[in-house]
C-alpha cells in the first residue's frame, strides 16, 4: 500500500482508498449470494406463524406474577390503604390483582393488612393452608412485620412470620399505596427468579 | 338533650324503698351495695317515672383496693340518664349479680368485664371469656397484670 507523508500524518491516496473499497464490496457480494436461513425454516409456514419459543420457567413465572389474586385477610386499619390501592386511583388491576377472592382456594397471594390477635391466628393460618400452591405472602405494615405498636401486647401476634412464611415485608403504619405497589413489584421480581426445578426439589 | 338526673334525689327515693341499699350519691351517680343491685336495678327499670330501659354501657375500673363496676343507664321514653356503680372488694374470687335478666345488652359486656377484670357475674347465662381464649392466664386490664 502506497502512503505519502504530509506534515507528520500518514494519508492514503484517493485512488488507493477507492480500490480498497471496491475490493471489500466485491468480497461481500461474493460471500452473500444466498440469504441467511431462519432458525425455524424447518417448520411449515402455518406453524411458523403461531409459535413463540421461550423457556418454561419464563412463561410460567410470567403467567403467575401477572395474575396474583389476593385472598381476604384484612384484620385491621392497614386494610384501608389496601382498599385505596385496589380502587381506581392506584388500581391494582394493572397487575391483574383486582380479583380479591373470598375463597382461599382461588387465591395466590395473602396481603396481611392489619394487626393479628392470637385469637384470630388459627383462622389466618387455616386460610393460608387452604390456599393452593404456589402461594406467596406480603406482610403489609408494622403490625404484620413485628406486631407494630402492639408488639408487647398480651393479645397480638408479634409478626405474621410466627405463623406463616412471609415473602415480602412492607414497612409503614400504614404503608402508603405507593409502598404497597412497590412491595407487589418486589414480589413480581421474586417470582420471576423462581424455577419449577426448585419447586420440584423443595 | 338527655337530662342527667340528680343522684342525690334518686338515692333518697331508693333509700326509702330499699333501706341500706345506697352507699353514697354524687352528681348523677349512685353507689349501690352489691347485694341490693338486683332489686335497685329492677326498680330503676320498671318504675314508670324512671323507666331506664336502655343500658348504654357496662364497664369496670380497677382502684387497687376494690373494683368498681359502672352501669350507665338511659331512659328512651323519659329521655334522662343515671350512672349506677357497684364496688367489689379484694382481688380474688370476685362475684356480682348479673343484670342480663333486665337488660339483654349486658350479656357481652359482663363477659368482657369477666374476661379482662376477673369479676364473675352470677346468673349470667353464658359466663365465659369473650376476647381471650379459654385457658388464658390472668385478666389483662387489671393493674397488676404483667
Ligand atoms: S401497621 Fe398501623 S395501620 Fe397497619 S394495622 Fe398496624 S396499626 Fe393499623
Amino acid at each position: 500500500m502506497e502512503v505519502t507523508e504530509k506534515s507528520g500524518f500518514y494519508v492514503y491516496s484517493d485512488v488507493e482508498l477507492d480500490k480498497n473499497e471496491g475490493i471489500q464490496i466485491e468480497a461481500l457480494k461474493t460471500a452473500s449470494q444466498n440469504s441467511i436461513p431462519d432458525p425455524d425454516r424447518w417448520l411449515d409456514e402455518e406453524t411458523q406463524r403461531n409459535i413463540l419459543l421461550t423457556s418454561l420457567d419464563a412463561i410460567l413465572n410470567w403467567a403467575r406474577r401477572s395474575s396474583l389474586w389476593p385472598v381476604v385477610c384484612f384484620p385491621a386499619c392497614c386494610a384501608f390503604e389496601l382498599i385505596a390501592t385496589a380502587a381506581s386511583r392506584f388500581d391494582i388491576s394493572r397487575f391483574g390483582m383486582e380479583v380479591i377472592r373470598a375463597s382461599p382456594r382461588q387465591a395466590d397471594v395473602m396481603i396481611t393488612a392489619g394487626t393479628l390477635t392470637w385469637k384470630m391466628a388459627p383462622n389466618v393460618r387455616r386460610i393460608y393452608e387452604q390456599m393452593a400452591e404456589p402461594k406467596w405472602v406480603i406482610a403489609m405494615g408494622a403490625c404484620a412485620i413485628s406486631g407494630g405498636t402492639f408488639a408487647q401486647s398480651y393479645s397480638v401476634v408479634p409478626g405474621y412470620n410466627r405463623i406463616i412464611p412471609v415473602d415480602v415485608y412492607i414497612p409503614g403504619c400504614p404503608p402508603r399505596p405507593e409502598a404497597l405497589l412497590h412491595g407487589i413489584r418486589m414480589l413480581h421480581n421474586k417470582i420471576a427468579k423462581q424455577s419449577i426445578k426448585q419447586e420440584a426439589g423443595k | 338533650m338527655t337530662v342527667a338526673l340528680s343522684g342525690k334525689e334518686i338515692a333518697a327515693r331508693l333509700a326509702k324503698q330499699f333501706p341500706g341499699s345506697i352507699i353514697e350519691a354524687t352528681g348523677n351517680t349512685i353507689l349501690v351495695k352489691a347485694d341490693s343491685l338486683p332489686e335497685v336495678a329492677a326498680f330503676l327499670k320498671n318504675a314508670p317515672d324512671l323507666s331506664f330501659d336502655y343500658l348504654v354501657s357496662l364497664t369496670a375500673v380497677d382502684y387497687w383496693d376494690y373494683f368498681e363496676v359502672v352501669y350507665r343507664l338511659t331512659s328512651i321514653p323519659r329521655n334522662h340518664s343515671l350512672v349506677l356503680k357497684v364496688r367489689c372488694q379484694g382481688r380474688a374470687n370476685l362475684h356480682l349479680p348479673s343484670v342480663t335478666g333486665l337488660w339483654r345488652g349486658a350479656d357481652f359486656q359482663e363477659r368482657e368485664v369477666y374476661d379482662l377484670f376477673g369479676i364473675a357475674f352470677d346468673g349470667h347465662p353464658n359466663m365465659k371469656r369473650i376476647f381471650m381464649w379459654e385457658g388464658f392466664q390472668g385478666h389483662p386490664l387489671r393493674r397488676d397484670y404483667l
